[in-house]
């Protein structure tokens, strides 16, 4: 009958890719903010070379890690993106598992916080981020001791009870949630950089690194932020219809809707291109990807495909990872990298 | 004589002013349950045709493309410089490069690096596709100048459809006012033009908005779809067909039962994790292949069919399957010449509202990785794979402003799939359809 032969069909199919077969594709995990320059990469290098397009699952940088850090196989992906370096507990499952690995670093990206075109220009320091986001914050209206503030929960409401110069608008930020490098670089950068205005907070990380560690980066959950999706275009309609509100992302997102929303200016620096490559923006990190050694020369095209992603044509100044957002390395950096990666360095922690 | 006394009371009771009162409060509340249900109506049909109307609207720009024409010198020592006229050879010629040439011939006087590239960025930078495409037709064009109609770039796209505003300041525009010069110099002269936007069809998955098609996905989708089904609906009916007309009513059976009912109510995502376990980990089976999707989906889609199988073959009256046996059937006679063919109509229906949620799921495939970048169009069920919702859920995530109506439009295309499925369902259970 015709169901059975469908049946039979399909559990030899079944039979037939059980056993584990050879691959001739790259697959790629990880970030989903290294994901758009990755998939240029690939797209530019399946149409380049002879090799097949890679295939480029956007994990999360955690997720990614893994997968990655599974094992050794063809079932495993081969080169994880991260826009966070790989963690210590990461790197130990990756050894643990017999994985040799090279770290590339591929550029840097900028966190801006942007609000609609037509709101007030906002003029922020980390300071202000830190006691505008974090969940537990010194206590305003108590005079600190010299040693020690009390961590009160956050009082702030408006904008301008923070600083005065700052406008009498309700805090309304919406941000990416937990599980993006994006929120993880964030909290590091923005909320515990931030934190460091306070001496006391400075001496805590000294002394009590996983209490100080809570204190800075437990975002507030009594509304004041919002969870919205990551790099998402509905974020930014959110923005032009809520003038109040202020949304936390990459920069490729600022820099693809210059013309609907602008960028808070950090401690004195507006989130441009240039100065984000300069280093002057304060809230920004490098983005990296990892190549598993085991399995250059099994799966082909890998050390073609890592060749192309730090070519000057891609990562480069002028490279066409530059208009979809990629704030490029310093030029010695990236001759660095490109030697490192093109030698598969092993990454040692 | 008693029968017109009670009647007369009766109708004296009613034209009593009390009774009248109390008709005319029936009477309203009534009329009252008649506006919610007509409200509750509207409010539906507000907001469905509020989402349809919004979805279409937003997806308009994406079913048209832009396209200019470029004098493209096709010279031969570029092209196929040792006269080999090898497909091959000719194919991996620098198509871009003879673009970039043609530009740079059409405006001499662009000199520095960053106008170049500037200018370089008019077009699409997969446009070399085009012109290999147009030389590969035409072989005899080699060594002439030939006018080719090459996409613009999404922002150039998007300009000419009015979605960015060229009256805005420079600073806040995506076009500069170069490209608008650049640009101006090509339409005055009538080289720019719309076209149906095929690549939306025609094309897999790109970084690159006005080369970004459905294809990929849209063969994703209906493989996977295909497994589902392949699997799904014989092992339901026979499940279903077996509880309902042969297993014995006791303790075994009642907890199967009760699990399958519970099973439909278990959130997609966990079938997902399962599918990972399972599929992926222990039997090996590739990851983001559109048979483990057809698999994952096929467990979340069995319950949906067992149930609606049940109910059918239950509706149908017992004096068929009474008859059947009375004039000498057997059981399995009954079942599959009699009560089989006239559940049919309810088994399809339920088929295929479990095969339409299954088209139209994302949480699970997540898991088991076909929530990813692929450029070329699967062949197979082993091949790597996306599907359409997973495909609207990634262009959605692109920073590149032109992939918003992208995303709207490959919503129209899904309604429009799912509206299809429907559609083949309702026919076949027309055309089964007995009546007694």
């Amino acid at each position: 009958m015709f169901n059975s032969k469908l049946i039979t069909g399909a559990l030899a199919a079944v039979a037939m890719v059980g056993a584990a077969q050879a691959r001739d594709q790259i697959e790629i995990v990880g970030s989903s903010t290294v994901f758009p320059f990755a998939t240029t990469v690939a797209e530019q290098f399946g149409r380049t070379s002879k090799f097949k397009t890679p295939v480029i699952e956007s994990t999360g940088s955690g997720g990614g890690m893994k997968l990655f850090c599974a094992g050794i196989g063809l079932e495993h992906p081969d080169i994880t993106n991260a826009s966070r370096r790989i963690k210590g507990k990461e790197f130990k499952k990756c050894q643990a598992n017999g994985i040799d690995l090279t770290e590339v670093v591929i550029g840097f990206d900028g966190i801006v916080l942007a609000n609609a075109k037509g709101a007030p220009q906002l003029e922020l320091t980390l300071e202000q981020i830190y006691l505008a986001t974090a969940k537990k914050v010194p206590d305003p209206n108590k005079p600190c001791q010299a040693a020690w503030c009390e961590p009160v929960k956050n009082p702030y409401q408006k904008w301008s009870e923070i600083d005065p110069s700052l406008p009498a608008k309700k805090i309304e930020i919406l941000g990416p949630p937990p599980t993006s490098g994006t929120r993880d670089a964030f909290q590091e950068l923005a909320m515990s950089g931030g934190s460091k205005a306070y001496p006391h907070m400075k001496k805590l990380k000294k002394t009590d690194k996983k209490m100080w560690k809570k204190l800075t980066r437990t975002v507030r959950d009594d509304g004041a932020w919002i969870d919205a999706g990551e790099n998402d275009n509905l974020m930014v309609s959110k923005l032009v219809a809520n003038p109040d509100a202020v949304g936390v992302f990459g920069y490729s997102f600022l820099d693809q809707n210059s013309d609907k929303i602008k960028g808070a200016v950090v401690n004195g620096t507006q989130p441009t291109f240039d100065n984000i490559a300069g280093g002057k923006y304060k809230i920004s990190r490098s983005l990296y990807f990892y190549i598993k050694h085991a399995h250059v020369g099994t799966v082909p095209g890998i050390q073609e495909f890592v060749a192309e992603f730090t070519n000057e044509k891609a990562f480069g100044e002028e490279g066409y990872l530059v208009p979809k957002g990629l704030i490029p390395l310093p030029a010695a950096d990236r001759d660095a990298q490109r030697k490192n990666s093109s030698s598969l360095t092993k990454l040692a922690l | 004589m008693t029968d017109t006394i009670t009647s007369m009371s009766v109708s004296a009771a009613l034209k009593s002013p009390e009774s009248a009162a109390r008709l005319k409060a029936r009477y309203r509340a009534e009329m009252r349950f008649r506006f919610y249900g007509r409200a509750a109506i509207g409010i539906a049909a507000g907001i469905l045709i509020f989402l349809l109307s919004s979805i279409v609207y937003n997806s308009i720009p994406a079913f048209t493309q832009n396209f200019v024409g470029l004098d493209i010198e096709l010279a031969q020592d570029k092209i196929d410089p040792n006269f080999s006229n090898d497909t091959e050879i000719i194919a991996s010629a620098d198509w871009q490069g003879l673009i970039k040439a043609s530009l740079r011939r059409e405006f001499p006087e662009v000199n520095a690096r960053a106008d170049k590239r500037e200018l370089y960025d008019l077009v699409s930078s997969g446009g070399g596709d085009w012109v290999r495409d147009f030389v590969l037709d035409n072989p005899q064009s080699i060594g002439s100048v030939v006018r080719i109609s090459v996409p613009t770039s999404d922002d150039i796209d998007l300009l000419i459809k009015g979605l960015i505003d060229r009256t805005l300041p420079e600073s806040d525009r995506l076009v500069s006012n170069k490209e608008l010069v650049w640009l101006d110099h090509y339409t005055a002269q009538g080289r720019v033009h719309t076209q149906f936007a095929w690549t939306l069809f025609t094309s897999g998955d790109s970084r690159e908005p006005e080369m970004a098609g459905l294809s990929g996905a849209f063969i994703g989708s209906l493989l996977t779809i295909l497994v589902t089904l392949a699997v799904s609906f014989p092992i339901g009916v026979m499940a279903a067909i077996y509880l309902e007309e042969l297993a014995p009513k006791n303790r075994i059976t009642s907890i199967i039962e009760v699990n399958i009912n519970n099973l439909a109510a278990v959130p997609s995502i966990v079938f997902g994790l399962l599918g990972l376990a399972v599929f992926i980990s222990f039997f090996q089976l590739p990851r983001s292949a559109p048979l483990v999707g057809g698999l994952v989906l096929s467990l979340m889609t069995l319950p949906t069919i067992i149930i609606a199988t049940r109910a059918s073959l239950a509706s149908i009256p017992p004096s068929i399957r009474e008859a059947a046996l009375g004039i000498g059937a057997s059981r399995l006679q009954v079942i599959f010449h009699h009560v089989l063919p006239l559940a049919m109509p309810g088994i399809l229906t339920g088929t295929i509202i479990g095969l339409a949620q299954a088209a139209g799921e994302t949480a699970p495939l997540l898991m088991i990785g076909m929530m990813a970048f692929i450029v070329d169009t699967p062949t197979d069920i082993t091949s790597k794979a996306t599907v359409l919702p997973a495909q609207i859920y990634m262009w959605a995530n692109n920073p590149e402003r032109a992939f918003l109506p992208k995303t709207s439009a490959a919503i129209v295309v899904l309604l429009l799939f799912l509206l299809t499925v429907n559609a083949t369902a309702i026919y076949f259970r027309k055309k089964f359809e007995k009546r007694w």
